[in-house]
């Protein structure tokens, strides 16, 4: 434990202070780290909701917005213009991502067996991946200050105005897409779609289109959550978005797949459970309790907390 | 047994032996250089890593996301087996045997905990269980003392050499060929085409599912042992996701549900990066559209779901020769049929 070197601000406050304001503040990181993959669990969800296909490659669009978040500051630095409006260009190259992935690799597959589709997802996930290695090179890069990182302290406990920025957008959005799926014309055919997909083209609902708009929504807020994320852990790697895609994934099948709220609640829990594994048990082991709390949820309730039960058909 | 399939026990025995042979000559002999020889011995670990995984992933028709998981658990027991008894030549040999086997034992037993209940579920969330669990492993390796930490573990002697790596893997293939022509390979076979028909059918899904998945584990983990004695050093990078990855690329380039098409999958893939080392920045990209590719336009991959078959080709030949049949009109209607599926 000791030999580990303090790498995030996570670490340096695991080894500072073991307190029960620590206890809170960790479950503040949590939050924020939570309300991440909570935006991408959301993506997750809704692709799965819609073509029932775990989109693999739904992590590498995080790592892409990221790259392209670095890009475009040095860009807005020299206009004069804040950093933080690389979140614009960052969100519109990403949905565009999502809408060109679905157009490219998985609209020819869409009546292909479920096998089919997996792989091509995880071929659509290594092609970023490589390629980003290729454009970028394999070596980390730092990224610049996006948000102000000024402490704010409230009875003991230290916010940051960058941790306060995630909870609160990353909620406000979440809120948007629940309304939006809820309530607009769009999000009718969506769910439309998600339940029957046949029946859905004979109501006059444009299936593709709806499909396209699901995977351009997604990679969008993906984007907001690798923003974020390169804000609270600056450094941007072409491999950075595999493991913050498998734990959105987990947390969008602990909440409930295919469920809006499900993955809100599993993206929290998650990284909750997550930040406090690295504060009190190893910073290593992290990964492992994540998928721990996986397995145990897809034994004892495969469906997701909240989930329902379906029979199968023949 | 009649006298038809004594005969082909027989051709396929002699044929065997003969390519043992040859393996043997041309180690032995100094024909191949060390770096050949190593060549050949991955091509052997990568053919059982994708038979094995053909197993689940083509025959049964469930995609498993974790076989490198069990690689490492074969691959880190027969290390740690061998390294404890400490012993070198033949009985060195032999404890290496006892490691492969204890490897291969271990991975099944935690390929039996893991398929148990993990089988209930099905298509994705077995690819994501079973991806979750080769992460754990990999974590744990990496926080245990015994396992060398992140630092690995360090001078396993190498006793993976050309001859007795290929014996292994024939011997391996040999035993899964026999296991898919049984009845319980034809239960398996049932199972993928249609599960609820195979249950009413009588056949108990969760055992065989269960089986074949246990079994594909212990050849991972076999796989594993022979490989952590050629390679000398361990550690738990060598078994990330992208390893599981790229044996189910093997698996999907050859064919899911052809052991003959993981096998030459596995030679191509092994021997053609070795050969385009200038090329190495590029490969995991052309992989990975390849992938797609394959996926969208021939999602059978190079030989659908065809065996080769020793005693069929000589027969087959015969009867060319005597002027009973023209070459490879069969296998023109066969791919026709394919397509028609």
């Amino acid at each position: 434990m000791q030999n580990i070197p303090a790498r995030t601000l996570d670490d340096l406050l695991v080894l500072e202070d073991k307190r029960m304001v620590d206890f809170i503040q960790q479950l503040i990181n949590g939050l924020q780290i939570g309300s991440i993959y909570a935006l991408v669990a959301l993506g997750y969800t809704m692709v799965y909701g819609i073509v029932k296909l775990i989109n693999f490659a739904h992590g590498d669009v995080i790592m892409i917005g990221s790259y392209v978040a670095i890009t475009t500051i040095p860009l807005l630095a020299a206009f004069g213009a804040p950093s933080w409006l690389c979140i614009i260009a960052s969100v519109l190259f990403c949905a565009f991502l999502g809408f060109m992935i679905e157009a490219v690799a998985y609209r020819p597959l869409r009546n292909a067996p479920r096998l089919c589709s997996i792989i091509t997802a995880i071929g659509m996930s290594l092609f970023l991946e490589n390629l980003a290695m290729l454009v970028f090179s394999p070596n980390p890069r730092p990224v610049p200050r996006i948000f102000s990182t000024k402490p704010i302290m409230v009875g003991g406990i230290q916010f940051t105005f960058n941790t306060l920025l995630t909870i609160i957008v990353s909620v406000s959005l979440m809120v948007a897409i629940q309304f939006f799926v809820k309530n607009s014309k769009t999000g009718r055919a969506m769910r439309a779609v998600s339940e029957d997909f046949g029946a859905a083209k004979l109501m006059g609902i444009n299936v593709n289109r709806t499909i396209s708009l699901t995977f351009a929504i997604g990679s969008g807020l993906a984007a907001f959550g690798s923003v974020f994320y390169s804000s609270t852990y600056p450094l941007v790697e072409p491999m950075m978005g595999s493991m913050l895609g498998l734990k959105a994934f987990i947390a969008a099948v602990l909440g409930g797949i295919g469920i809006i709220p499900g993955a809100i609640i599993g993206g929290l829990i998650m990284g909750v459970a997550e930040s406090l594994t690295k504060a009190y048990i190893n910073s290593q082991l992290a990964d492992a309790v994540v998928f721990g709390i996986l397995i145990v949820v897809l034994l004892v309730k495969p469906s997701g907390i909240l989930g329902k039960n379906t029979k199968e058909k023949v | 047994m009649t006298k038809k399939t004594l005969k082909s026990y027989a051709v396929n025995l002699i044929a065997v032996m003969l390519l043992y042979g040859t393996m043997v000559y041309l180690s032995e002999s100094g024909v191949l250089s060390r770096y050949y020889s190593g060549i050949l011995v991955l091509v052997c670990i990568n053919i059982m890593l994708a038979v094995s995984l053909n197993l689940t992933t083509g025959c049964l028709g469930q995609i498993a996301l974790g076989h490198a998981g069990f690689m490492s658990i074969g691959a880190y027991t027969a290390a740690l087996f061998t390294k404890w008894l400490d012993l070198s030549g033949a009985a060195g040999y032999l404890g290496y045997f006892g490691g492969l086997i204890l490897g291969g034992l271990l991975a099944a037993v935690f390929g039996f905990i893991i398929g148990l209940p993990a089988l209930r579920l099905k298509g994705d969330y077995l690819a994501i269980i079973t991806l979750g669990f080769g992460e754990i492993i990999r974590a744990i390796i990496e926080n245990m003392q015994f396992t060398g930490g992140a630092q690995g573990l360090r001078s396993i002697e190498q006793f993976s050499t050309l001859p007795v790596a290929s014996g292994i893997c024939i011997i391996s293939v040999g035993l899964l060929t026999a296991l898919m022509r049984s009845r319980h390979g034809r239960a398996i076979l049932s199972i993928r085409e249609d599960d609820i028909a195979s249950e009413a059918a009588g056949i108990n899904n969760t055992y065989y599912r269960t089986m074949a998945f246990t079994i594909a584990a212990f050849f991972a983990g076999v796989a594993g042992g022979v490989y952590a004695h050629y390679i000398g050093i361990l550690g738990a990078k060598n078994f990330n996701f992208s390893k599981s990855v790229e044996i189910i690329i093997i698996v999907v380039l050859g064919g899911l549900g052809s052991f003959t098409g993981s096998i030459v999958a596995a030679i191509l893939l092994t021997i053609l990066p070795e050969l385009l080392r200038d090329f190495e920045n590029y490969r995991m990209l052309v992989y990975s559209i390849a992938l797609i590719l394959i996926m969208i336009f021939k999602p059978s991959g190079i030989f659908g779901r065809y065996e080769f078959s020793l005693t069929r080709a000589i027969t087959y030949w015969v009867d060319v020769f005597k002027g009973k049949r023209k070459p490879f009109a069969a296998l023109r209607s066969r791919n026709n049929k394919e397509t028609e599926d």
